[in-house]
This record gives C-alpha cells, structure tokens and sequence, in this order.
C-alpha cells in the first residue's frame, strides 16, 4: 500500500463519518500518515455525508480527495454523486441493501454488499457501516481489524466499549461477504 | 507524547488552553462551533471561565476587559464574526493589550458562504478596524502546525502587548490530523504591572485606554507602536521554502491551498516542470526576505489563493518589479484542484517562455 484515498458517502445517521474516523484512527495507530475531511453544511440527520480519508506510507499534502483510490456509498445519491470521483481501476464498495442500480463505471472494480441484511443478521442494523469497513479492509488491507478494534476505544469512548464484540462480528460478516 | 487524532477547531481550543488560555468569550458561527464547544467543555476544568456571549461585539469587549485584568484570553470566530469584532479589536491594539483570536474563515462577502476561503487576507493583514494598528497572524497550513502556533501564540500577544490572530480557513477547522502536543517554546516576560487588577490602595490606578485627544500625545502613542511593529517585522518573520532549487516559476500560497499546490508541484515535477513555492506562516508580518531565495532560473511568480486575490499585493511588493507577477484562484468556498494550479502554470509558462 502506497497512498489509499478513500471517498465515505451516505446519508447522516449511517455512520459514515465514524466509519471515516475509525479507519484515520487506526492508520495512525499504525504510524502511518492520514487525514480525514468532511463534508461539512447546514444538513443534519437523513442529509447527505461523506468525508474522505487518505492513509499514506508518505506525508499527505492536501487532504481532499478528487480522484479516490476506493469509494464505499451507502445510498443511491451517494453512487451517483461519488462514482464519477473514483480513479480507473479504482475499488467500489455499494451498499446493495439500500442501492438497487448498478454502477455506470465499467473500469472500476465493484462489490455489491447488502450491508443493511447482515446487520440486521446480526441484531443492529445500524451497524451496516461496519459491514462495509470490513469488507473494504479485507479487500485492501489498508489497516487490521484490531488497529479498528484499538481506535473503537478512542473515537466512541470508553462508554460504548461494551458494543465492540458486536462490532467485530460485523466487520468480519463484512469481510466474509467479499472473501470467496 | 503519543500522537492523537482532533479535528481542527477542537485541536486550536487544547492547545489554547496548555498555552496556558483561561478565559474565552465568543459567539457560535460555522465553521469554527466546534473550538467554542469544546472550550465550554474544557476550559473550567483548568480553572478558566468559558462565556458564550450575547454577540460577537460583546464577545470582543469580554475579551478586552479580561486582558485589561491581566489574563490569558481567547475569542474564536468566522469571517463575518470577526468582522463584528473589529472595533474590539482596534481598541484592544491601541490600548496595547494581548489576546489571541481565530479566525476559521469562510467565503464572503458579507454572510457570505459557510465553506473555506481565504478571502479574509485584507481583515486580518490589513485591519478591519481603524488607525495605525498591525496584527500579528499566523497561517497554518496543517493541525500540527495550527497546534504549535497557537501554543505560542500567548506568548507573543503578552511579549508585544499586542492581539495575535491565528488565521486558518474552515477545512483546517474541520478536518482531523495526528497532532502532539509539544512543549511550546518561551519568551522572556515581562510582569503584567499594567494590568487593572486594583490598587489596593498601595499604588496609583493603572489606566487601560484607547483615547487620548491630544494630537501630540496620540503621534507619540503612534510611534512607540510603530516601533513594537518594526520589532516583529524584524523577529516574527516566518515561512517555508520548498522545491525552489532551479524552480522555472515560484508559488506564493499560504494554509490550506499550500497544501494543494504541494500536490501540483510533485505532479508537475513528474512531467519535468520545476516549480518552487514560497510559504508565507506569518501573514503579518510578511515574508519579504523569502523572495531572496527566488533562484535566477525562475521567470515568473504565481499567487494561488482561495480568494479573488489578495495577498497578490503583498507578493508583488515583496517583488519589488522583478518578475511577472500572476494569479490563480477560486473563491466562495471552491477549492483550487492540483490540475487547475498545473494548469495555470503551464499558461504563464507558456507565456513566459
């Protein structure tokens, strides 16, 4: 792994940012160079968000992402909107339980993944944004799901560690979903 | 000290308060919520106060009573926020009182947009308010940066007696970096025996004011202030160089956008175009002497700014007439792209050549 420039995209409330947050965390648990912008506006809940993350193997200039390395979208908007932001051969990740169209992009490489479905498997379909993440780590291996593990603590506090197991199984549902 | 990851705003806040911050007075704006929240949080547990005020007027003049009193004070604000602020902060220059303000900008004018800009270079270079006033500003371009700066930033308001403004737009408000929290560097102070804290009947009043109707005595006011003014013209200087050997054209951009021009110089130098960039950290005072580094290969100069051009006037008295000076820019909250900043380079060069 050189430079990966990941695109997160949703609506607000899907977990997207935090998904951004645990994977800039854990590069940097992992000393390697990253940032982690978001979008930032007047929406709240049920608004678009994304945010774009870049972990590097070398200092990072600027921290916007134009052409990304991988997207990973969580609704229909965010496909349309992120899609064309990713560079040729290029890693998608679609969330296929709210996103019912394929992408137009014919030189990327694409996963379908019905995130929502596996979480709600799982018991907490809120936790489809770490479905994703453990899909797309288990693709790149831009981090380990234990620096993810590590940066929970630190991105959510202490008071939501009793979440982690639950977290895990998901991340590796995630993984297990693209692994074949 | 381990490295940890904080958004921008929240990191400028911290760091306000190890640079030994304990009172802060402002009023909400996007993009800068975050520094205000994260004192109302933080800052009593250090002993300090955190008041939101009714406006940013009133914040200001809060500001202004706290460093009459001696204190360590901060007020944080965006762009047209901190155009509120510039009586207060006129009258805090001319009564020689230190404080720090931030300034997490966004486009203008007026209410503007709430995306970054860089639009605000005239407010904070310039003076928004009245007289024979200087700020001294920082630029950082990174959260790393914006951390130490602002560590120091205490130190410099009370060594000049003077307000320093820390001068970044709203991504580096927004975004998140590792940052460490390092022991900042210390200036030799002097005790605050100005400060209105009372007489206790031992003494005459100290007097904190900025009127003085006497022409004679406002010139000679005028002067010792011009003279601090020179002193941090001759010692507060800073910038970056980078990529200047053999550079065929030189960038002038500051913040965020440096950080954006980094990415075109690295790209242009794979095509074999050699392009140098002058990083100015102290917007006031700014960095004439970089301009000496400018190598005999370059031809032109080329300001990249989030505005419609500001401190182009800056770069160009820096140039003194020397080179062709250019601009390339966006403004409103759109943020200049690699290929747009190669682009404009390789039209001046095209000219140029």
């Amino acid at each position: 792994m050189m430079k990966q420039e990941i695109i997160c995209a949703g609506f607000g409330g899907q977990g997207v940012m935090s998904m951004g947050q645990l994977l800039t965390y854990a590069g940097m648990l992992e000393e390697k160079h990253v940032s982690w912008l978001p979008s930032y506006g007047p929406e709240m809940r049920g608004g678009t968000a994304n945010c774009s993350v870049i972990v590097s193997e070398t200092p990072i200039g600027s921290p916007i992402v134009t052409e990304g390395t991988s997207a990973i979208v969580m609704n229909l908007p965010s496909l349309i909107k992120y899609e064309k932001h990713l560079a040729k051969d290029g890693l998608l990740l679609i969330n296929s339980s709210l996103i019912d169209q394929k992408t137009s992009r014919e030189d990327v490489k694409v996963y379908y993944i019905p995130a929502n479905e596996i979480a709600n498997e799982l018991g907490n379909g809120k936790a489809a944004n770490m479905v994703m993440l453990g899909a797309f780590l288990e693709i790149t291996k831009v981090v380990s799901i234990d620096s993810i593990l590590a940066a929970f603590k630190k991105v959510f506090g202490p008071s939501k560690e009793k979440h982690i197991p639950m977290n895990k199984e998901a991340l590796e549902k995630g993984a297990a979903a693209v692994r074949g | 000290m381990a490295k940890i990851l904080m958004k921008g705003n929240e990191a400028i806040a911290a760091a306000a308060i190890k640079g030994g911050c304990k009172y802060f007075f402002g009023y909400p704006i996007t993009p800068q919520n975050e520094l205000p929240e994260y004192m109302a949080r933080e800052l009593h547990k250090t002993g300090g106060c955190f008041v939101q005020a009714e406006s940013e007027v009133a914040a200001i003049n809060m500001v202004y009573g706290a460093a009459g009193a001696g204190a360590r004070v901060m007020t944080s604000s965006s762009s047209p926020g901190i155009a509120l602020k510039q009586e207060g902060i006129s009258y805090i220059a001319g009564a020689e009182l230190p404080c720090v303000i931030v300034n997490i900008s966004r486009g203008g004018p007026g209410l503007g947009g709430i995306q970054p800009a860089q639009s605000d270079y005239f407010q904070n270079t310039r003076g928004g308010g009245n007289g024979d006033y200087r700020l001294l500003v920082y630029a950082p371009a990174t959260l790393q940066e914006a951390v130490d700066l602002t560590m120091e930033a205490f130190d410099a308001a009370d060594f000049y007696r003077n307000p320093v403004v820390i001068s970044a737009d709203g991504m580096i408000g927004q975004m998140m970096e590792p940052i460490e929290f390092k022991e900042a560097p210390k200036r030799e102070l002097l005790p605050k025996d100005w400060a209105t804290i009372g007489t206790k009947g031992q003494r005459e009043p100290n007097i904190i004011n900025s009127l003085a109707l006497d022409p004679a005595e406002l010139e000679k006011h005028n002067i010792h202030l011009k003279e601090k003014y020179d002193l941090m013209e001759k010692n507060e200087v800073r910038y970056e160089l980078y990529n200047m050997e053999n550079a065929e054209l030189v960038i002038v951009a500051y913040g965020t956008t440096s950080r954006i021009v980094k990415n075109a110089i690295a790209a242009m130098k794979e095509e074999g175009i050699h392009v140098g960039l002058i990083r100015p950290i102290t917007l006031w005072p700014f960095p004439m002497k970089a301009f000496d580094a400018i190598p005999e290969t370059t031809k032109a100069l080329l300001s990249v700014e989030m505005s419609m051009g500001q401190m182009i006037d800056d770069v160009k008295i820096a140039n003194e007439g020397k080179l062709p000076v250019h601009f390339y820019g966006r403004s409103g909250g759109m943020i200049p792209t690699p290929d747009g900043i190669v682009e404009s380079v390789k039209k001046v060069l095209g000219g140029e050549k």
